[in-house]
C-alpha cells in the first residue's frame, strides 16, 4: 500500500502570528473608522457633495498621504512589526508613540530589530495608547473642572514646548550614542530650517531625508575606515 | 432629524471605536507580555517599561486633550475625541477640519457646525485624508520588515547602519526645527532654550545613572527631563517675550 505524507503543518512563529493578527485589527480598523462618517451621513440623510469632499481633501491628502507612507517606511523598522500596527491605528506618532518606544527600548538595552526589541515596543505602544485614551476619556467626561485648569495661559507655554522638551533630552541620548554619523543630518537641517522656515508644516517628510544623510555619511565614513 | 455635534448618537458611535481601539492595545499587549515570558526576560524590566511608558504618556496625552477641547468648540466633544484618540494627530485634524469646512464654503472654525451635511463633509475628509499611513502599513508591512531583514542578513554592518541612520534621521529632522524660529527674534530662541534645559537634566540623569549607580532611573529620565524642560518654558517664555 502507497504510504500517503501528510504535510504537518509548522508552527507560526511569533512574528507570523503578529502580522496576521495585525493584519485582522488594521482590516477592522480602517472598517470602522470608515463606518464613523457613513453613520453619520446615514443617520442625519446628510450626504456632502462628492466634489466638495474632493476639494477638501486636496487641501490636506497630498501632504498627509505623502507624510504617512514616508511614516511607514522610517518608523517601521525601529518599531517593530507589533508595535507598527499598533502605533498606526492609535496615531500621534511622532510626538508620542515612537519616543515612547524608544525611551522603552533604551531602558531596556534592547536593540531595535531583535525579539526583545519587538516585545518592548509594542509593551510600551501598548501602554501608551491604553494611557492616552484614558486621559483623554476623563478629560472629556471631566470637561467642565478641566478646562479651566488645562486652557489655562500660564501652563500655555509648559504644553506648547512638549517638542523641544522632548527633542533636547532624546537628541542628547541618541545623538552622543552616535555624534559622528549624526553631524551632517543634524547640521544640514539646521541650515535647512534656517533658511526656510515654512518646512516646519511639512517635517514629517524631512525625516527620510535625514536618515539617506546619515547613512550615505556613515558609508563614506565606512569606506575611508578601510582605505 | 434634529442634528447636534453633541448627540448621544455621537458618542455611541465614536465610543464603540474607541473601546474597538482598547480592545486591540489590550490584545497587543497580552500577547507582548506573554511572548516576554517565552523569551524569559526579566519581568521587573518589563512592569519597569509599562510604568516608564504610562508616566511617559501623561504629559503628551494632556496636550492632546487640550486639542480636543480646542476642537470641540467647533466640532463638538465625540468627533475630536474620536480623532484624536485614533489615527491622526493634533498637527493633522485641525488642517484638515479647516480645509473640509472651507470647502463647504464655512470660513470661521470658532462657531459649532450645527448643518449636518458640512459635518458630515468635514468628518469625511478627517477620516480619508489621514488613512495612507495605515493602508500601506495593511499590504505592505511585511514586505519593508522583510526587506530591512535582508539588508541585515546581506551585510550586518549595513543593517546597523541603516537603523542607526533612521533614528538620527529622525532626531536630526526634530532637532533641526528647534531653529525655525530663530530669525524672529528673542522668542524665537525659546524651543532651543528649552531643549537645552531638557537636554541638560538628561546629562544630569546620565551622571547619575552612571557615576550613583541609579539604574532605576534609567526608564524614567525621559519622561522627568522633558516635564523639567516644559515647566522651565514658562519662565522661559515670560523672560524672552514669548507672551
Amino acid at each position: 500500500m502507497a504510504s500517503t505524507k501528510r504535510s504537518v503543518p509548522q508552527a507560526m512563529t511569533y512574528e507570523d502570528s503578529v502580522h496576521l493578527w495585525g493584519r485582522i485589527w488594521t482590516a477592522s480598523a480602517i472598517f470602522m473608522f470608515l463606518m464613523v462618517p457613513l453613520a453619520i451621513s446615514v443617520r442625519y440623510q446628510a450626504f456632502p457633495p462628492f466634489q466638495d469632499v474632493l476639494k477638501g481633501l486636496l487641501g490636506v491628502a497630498p501632504v498627509f498621504w505623502t507624510v504617512g507612507i514616508i511614516e511607514v517606511l522610517t518608523y517601521a523598522p525601529m518599531l517593530g512589526t507589533g508595535g507598527t500596527y499598533l502605533a498606526f491605528v492609535t496615531g500621534s506618532l511622532s510626538t508620542l508613540k515612537v519616543p515612547c518606544a524608544l525611551n522603552a527600548m533604551e531602558g531596556a538595552g534592547a536593540k531595535a530589530g531583535t525579539e526583545e526589541a519587538e516585545v518592548i515596543s509594542t509593551i510600551a505602544i501598548a501602554t501608551s495608547s491604553l494611557v492616552t485614551t484614558l486621559v483623554i476619556a476623563l478629560g472629556v467626561f471631566g470637561i467642565r473642572f478641566l478646562q479651566p485648569v488645562l486652557e489655562n495661559p500660564g501652563l500655555k507655554p509648559a504644553f506648547d514646548a512638549i517638542m523641544p522638551a522632548l527633542m533636547g533630552a532624546l537628541g542628547l541620548v541618541y545623538i552622543s550614542k552616535n555624534w559622528k554619523l549624526a553631524i551632517a543630518p543634524l547640521l544640514f537641517m539646521i541650515c535647512l530650517f534656517l533658511l526656510m522656515p515654512s518646512l516646519s508644516s511639512s517635517v514629517g517628510i524631512l525625516v527620510p531625508v535625514g536618515a539617506i544623510i546619515a547613512y550615505v555619511a556613515g558609508r563614506l565614513m565606512q569606506r575611508g575606515r578601510k582605505d | 432629524m434634529n442634528f447636534s455635534p453633541n448627540s448621544p448618537f455621537m458618542y455611541v458611535i465614536c465610543g464603540i471605536v474607541i473601546l474597538f481601539v482598547i480592545a486591540q492595545s489590550i490584545f497587543f499587549l497580552v500577547r507582548a507580555l506573554r511572548q516576554a515570558k517565552v523569551l524569559k526576560m526579566d519581568q521587573k524590566m518589563i512592569r519597569r517599561t509599562i510604568s516608564a511608558s504610562a508616566i511617559f504618556t501623561i504629559a503628551p496625552a494632556l496636550a492632546i486633550l487640550i486639542g480636543v477641547i480646542s476642537l470641540s468648540q467647533f466640532l463638538g466633544l465625540p468627533l475630536p475625541w474620536l480623532r484624536l484618540s485614533v489615527l491622526g494627530a493634533l498637527t493633522y485634524e485641525l488642517p484638515a477640519a479647516q480645509s473640509a469646512a472651507s470647502a463647504m464654503n464655512l470660513h470661521s472654525t470658532s462657531e459649532l457646525v450645527t448643518d449636518p451635511v458640512t459635518f458630515s463633509a468635514i468628518s469625511w475628509v478627517m477620516t480619508l485624508g489621514i488613512l495612507s499611513g495605515i493602508v500601506v502599513v495593511l499590504f505592505g508591512l511585511r514586505k519593508i520588515q522583510k526587506g530591512v531583514v535582508s539588508i541585515q542578513e546581506k551585510d550586518s554592518s549595513k543593517g546597523t547602519l541603516l537603523t542607526d541612520s533612521l533614528f538620527l534621521g529622525m532626531i536630526s529632522a526634530f532637532s533641526g526645527l528647534l531653529f525655525a524660529d530663530i530669525r524672529s527674534g528673542l522668542p524665537g530662541f525659546i524651543p532651543l532654550a528649552v531643549a537645552l534645559v531638557s537636554m541638560v537634566c538628561m546629562g544630569l540623569c546620565g551622571l547619575l545613572i552612571r557615576k550613583a549607580g541609579w539604574q532605576w532611573l534609567e526608564q524614567y529620565a525621559l519622561p522627568l527631563c522633558m516635564l523639567c524642560g516644559m515647566a522651565a518654558a514658562i519662565p522661559l517664555t515670560s523672560w524672552m517675550g514669548g507672551v
